[in-house]
């Protein structure tokens, strides 16, 4: 996928897989010999979050910028000081994890004056079809409408994140295809890339456009 | 897979209510439970039903009750601190014998605790969701798929029995995400509801609900009548899942995430010749005592494992009778027991041949 934008936001419905995405992108900015920080915005869900992969972006050279809440028990939706690095140092790229939803995309607000006026950004829409409530293009584009209402900043790229777990076969994300092609036809946004968990990245390489494999977060059983 | 959808344990609870009939939701947030009630503000507008974020977890329970009376399928949900709220409610709804589904996504405790998952819940739901002498029966779903399978089932048997089911989950349960087949959930039509507060239309007698007799005769009455409606859940409702039990020498006792956990553990002394299975209760209360009863004359020890200081380990004890000894293996606190403790306690326990 080609990159020229200085930060790179992933937005998108709950659950649709905007965590796993943004920490497999960061790592592989960095494999590919950029220096990125990356930001947790997620004030809404306490649970599975950036600061679950902590040590592994450590262990790469990837500075994580967090809340010192984030996954102790203080349930409070904090943002860190820290955050104004992404904006201030326009040297440096950014990869920006955002909340799922209207809600969740309240917090970057904060930011958005300073991204809209440097204007060196990508501002990418995570979707996935099997979730209940994103299922087909016009739910999606509500989706989408809510959070950039709450944001304040344009959607600028789609990342077809399809997916069913562990249990997704290459059929089904071939059959995602459709679906991502109607979010971009009824949005006028382009799919930058369609993104497989790396088990199945051989067998789909070649035959998707942008292909970009993730591995998958660690779970607990 | 188009009949499959990738869905939180929490959001399916909520879809599978909404296809079970229900149209009205009364809650409160509260992590990790909180995507219920989201699901239902965004999803309820547009079936026409209602959704209703009210000033505190009694004002919800309350309307719970207010719902239910009127003859209509209502929920409401919560997470441990939120649910012991609800308790006079609770207790409310069971001397009226009003049918509703609880959901209770348990977090650690006591107090404020944590917002991490716990099942220490276990004696609330099944003891004492509040006071006077009443039961709910409680469901411990170990899967999104049966998230929404058991919620269907709640509130078939509440609208059956009239009385509260709940479904008690924890903080994994109700974050994790799974693919969910929605359609061939066992929704069940609700039945008729002749006892109902419709309005009369001048047609019949008054329908009074109410749980005040101030007449100690009639209360035992009522409560020797409700017993007796118990019993026949004990004897018809109790559910289970056995996991290599039929030449199990040692067995562990494990419901939600605490069974997903011991079946690696399991598949793995397993692999180093030990025979273990598993009971996994579904219904809390009915606790399925048949199986445990019969296990009691098959293996040498029974492991309990929970995440709690030890509850439905009574319960394993009762139905066992005894006969053989029950250990505990148990993370608190919003830690969750590895499939290598669970292991390591196997492992420890088969070394002594099954003695304590």
């Amino acid at each position: 996928m080609k990159n020229q934008k200085r930060v790179t936001l992933f937005a998108g419905h709950y659950g649709s897989g905007k965590t796993n995405v943004a920490v497999n992108y960061a790592l592989f900015l960095k494999r590919s010999g950029e220096n990125p920080i990356i930001a947790d915005l997620d004030i809404v869900n306490p649970y599975f979050r950036t600061k679950d992969s902590r040590e592994e972006l450590e262990a790469a050279g990837i500075r994580l910028i967090c809340s010192e809440y984030a996954n102790t028990n203080v349930d409070i939706p904090a943002l860190p000081a820290d955050l104004y690095t992404i904006t201030d140092n326009k040297a440096q790229k950014a990869v920006l994890d955002i909340g799922g939803d209207d809600r969740g995309a309240l917090a970057l607000g904060r930011l958005t004056p300073a991204l809209r006026e440097e204007n060196d950004y990508q501002m990418l829409m995570v979707i996935n079809c099997y979730r209940p409530l994103t299922r087909d293009a016009g739910s999606t584009l509500e989706a989408m409408r809510e959070i950039e209402a709450a944001a304040g900043i344009p959607f600028t790229g789609l990342v077809n994140n399809s997916n069913l777990g562990a249990l997704t076969t290459a059929d089904d994300v071939l059959a995602s295809l459709a679906y991502a092609d109607a979010v971009s036809a009824l949005s006028g946004l382009p799919v930058v890339m369609t993104t497989v968990m790396d088990g199945l990245f051989s067998a789909l390489e070649g035959s998707i456009p942008d292909l970009f494999p993730l591995t998958l977060q660690k779970k607990i059983c | 897979m188009a009949d499959k959808v990738l869905m939180k344990g929490n959001e399916a609870i909520a879809e599978a209510a909404i296809l079970a009939g229900c149209r009205h939701y009364f809650g409160y947030p509260i992590t990790p439970q909180t995507e219920i009630a989201a699901y239902m503000a965004k999803r309820m507008p547009k079936i026409g039903g209602t959704f209703l974020q009210a000033e505190s977890e009694i004002a919800a329970i309350n309307m719970v009750y207010g719902v239910a009376a009127a003859g209509y399928r209502v929920m409401t949900s919560s997470s441990s601190p939120g649910v012991a709220l609800k308790s006079e409610g609770l207790s409310y709804i069971a001397g009226a014998d009003l049918p509703s589904l609880v959901v209770n996504v348990q977090r650690g405790g006591p107090g404020l605790g944590g917002i991490q998952p716990s099942q220490s819940d276990y004696f609330m739901a099944t003891r004492a969701g509040g006071h006077g002498d009443f039961r709910m029966i409680v469901l411990a779903p170990a899967s999104v798929q049966e998230m929404a399978e058991l919620t269907v089932k709640g509130f078939s048997l509440a609208d059956q029995y009239r009385m509260t089911a709940m479904i008690l989950a924890d903080g994994t349960m109700g974050q994790m995400m799974e693919p969910v087949a929605l359609d061939s959930l066992p929704v069940s039509p609700m039945p008729e509801k002749p006892w109902a507060t419709t309005g009369t239309k001048m047609q019949r007698p008054h329908n009074i609900v109410n749980s005040l007799y101030l007449s100690p005769d009639e209360l035992e009455k009522t409560n020797f009548a409700r017993f007796e409606r118990y019993k026949q859940i004990e004897e018809n409702e109790a559910m289970y899942e056995e996991y290599l039990m039929e030449d199990a020498e040692y067995c562990i006792a494990a419901f939600g995430i605490a069974a997903r956990v011991s079946k690696n553990a399991i598949d793995e002394a397993r692999r180093r010749g030990i025979r273990v299975g598993m009971i996994r209760p579904i219904t809390l209360w009915p606790f399925p005592v048949a199986p445990f009863k019969k296990a009691a004359g098959q293996v040498k020890h029974v492991i309990s494992v929970e995440l709690s200081m030890g509850q439905m380990i009574e319960d394993v004890r009762l139905a066992t009778e005894c006969r053989v000894p029950v250990t505990l293996c148990n993370r608190v606190g919003g830690m969750i027991p590895s499939p290598e403790q669970v292991l390591e306690a196997i492992l420890k326990i088969a070394d002594q041949g099954g003695k304590q």
